[in-house]
């Protein structure tokens, strides 16, 4: 068979653009998933019973749940709830940070977890807040600690982000898929799919895992 | 928000029976992915502990490869691009002869993502147990597959239980990505049901609910199992919490 490096070069524009999306999706599901990780975990460690027993349920039930069925809930039921169409993009974005904010709150209770009990009662005793205690003494220890964790996550996300394919957003996955099977080229476009997920995510990984030693404590 | 609720649209023919295929097909390919998961997992996982060093690195470059690339790009691969790279019988095989190629591809293509995961576990719980049994083991005259066999595997894989569970969760998860080829399996059943009825919110609350059951029996399953394989007095920490 013959291999067709050209189909990419003369599609390049649509490929970039899908990268983009993918990238924006990924930067944006990352930041509002963290925040949203973060609430979580609050209200998980909160004491009060029942919000850390929502929170909890929560974050369980996200987690027995593929996701691509949490794309198609949102896909499906945000308009229904809402009344309008939002399209696509935000309908992918909120099911990505309601989903990595499940995970990303596991990670970060782990790193608040790891951080000692006495820490947390010391700012206590000093008339801090629980709020205070946690923004100010456990939250930046812990976030040092478990950040080559988060990292390794953003690097699932950005994999995960191809699954909006099913929703059909024009990602880098959808751009790919949609010119293989425009132009018949489904051998290059895959690999060459393939290819670019891998070196993004071998880069990355290893950035992470230098990041990891300059900063070990 | 108007909503006309029809719950009886999960009880009416043929969208029981599409729901309960979808089921049969979540465990068929998860269950063999699982298993092909598993075999070439502890395999790898074996093999980046291993003395010799280009047994590390080989294994080292599987894991990245496969931990690399989304889930869904490489059903595509095997799905798409593997039939027409091999020779021409090979590929007309995987394409004409297999039946059910839609099947085989997702449960293989998912076992071996899956596998990589799971080498990385056996990894870590081979290193878990530490140098002094293996060392031990050597001292007495074993050989490395012997010491593999009788303290390493037995003793690690023990210590990788509980996220050998999480796994299979994952595994039954990513098997719904199997929908993106053509197999309707629970998820894309359900979505298939919601193309047909437009009662999407009553299908997938139905699906979510099944997930969440084969979680719940999953994590029984295995917290029974747990306790099962107990060694007395070396897995202790697991009852401190």
């Amino acid at each position: 068979m013959d291999f067709d490096i050209f189909v990419i070069t003369r599609n390049f524009s649509l490929l970039a653009e899908g990268m983009l999306t993918t990238l924006r999706l990924t930067g944006l599901a990352l930041l509002f998933g963290l925040v949203w990780g973060t609430i979580l975990t609050l209200a998980r460690l909160a004491p009060g019973r029942l919000l850390s027993a929502l929170a909890t349920l929560y974050v369980n039930g996200i987690r027995a749940v593929p996701l691509i069925m949490v794309i198609f809930w949102i896909y499906f039921l945000l308009p229904v709830l809402s009344g309008t169409q939002i399209g696509p993009f935000y309908s992918a974005l909120v099911a990505f940070i309601l989903f990595e904010g499940a995970y990303f709150s596991e990670i970060i209770r782990a790193g608040i977890k790891s951080i000692s009990q006495g820490q947390l009662r010391a700012a206590l005793s000093t008339g801090m807040t629980y709020l205070q205690g946690m923004r100010y003494v456990v939250l930046p220890q812990a976030f040092r600690k478990m950040a080559p964790v988060l990292l390794t996550q953003s690097i699932a996300l950005f994999q995960d982000t191809s699954l909006v394919y099913v929703v059909g957003l024009m990602d880098f996955m959808t751009a790919s898929a949609m010119v293989a099977s425009r132009d018949g080229r489904l051998v290059e476009l895959y690999t060459f799919a393939a290819f670019v997920y891998l070196v993004i995510s071998l880069v990355a990984a290893s950035a992470v895992r230098l990041m990891e030693k300059k900063f070990k404590v | 928000m108007n909503y006309q609720w029809q719950w009886g649209v999960l009880i009416r023919e043929p969208y029981l029976g599409w729901l309960l295929d979808g089921i049969k097909w979540t465990f068929a390919i998860s269950v063999v992915a699982y298993a092909i998961a598993m075999t070439l997992g502890i395999a790898v996982g074996i093999a980046r502990t291993l003395e010799n060093r280009h047994a590390r690195r080989a294994a080292a470059v599987y894991v990245s490869l496969f931990r690399s690339v989304p889930l869904l790009v490489q059903l595509f691969l095997w799905y798409f691009v593997v039939p027409e790279v091999l020779p021409e019988s090979l590929g007309h095989w995987l394409k004409r002869d297999l039946t059910n190629p839609e099947y085989w591809t997702t449960a293989v293509g998912l076992g071996l993502f899956m596998s990589a995961r799971i080498a990385e576990q056996i990894r870590a719980a081979i290193n878990a147990c530490g140098t002094g049994p293996g060392n031990a083991a050597r001292a007495q005259g074993m050989s490395t597959a012997q010491i593999y066999r009788h303290i390493l595997l037995p003793v690690g894989l023990r210590y990788a239980l509980p996220t050998l569970t999480s796994e299979l969760l994952n595994t039954f998860k990513n098997s719904s990505l199997a929908l993106t080829i053509g197999m309707l399996e629970l998820t894309g059943q359900s979505r298939q049901i919601e193309a047909y009825t437009f009662k999407g919110i009553e299908t997938f609350t139905a699906s979510t609910v099944i997930y969440i059951l084969i979680s719940l029996i999953v994590i029984f399953a295995s917290r029974h199992l747990e306790s099962m394989l107990e060694i007395p007095g070396m897995l202790s920490s697991r009852n401190k919490e």
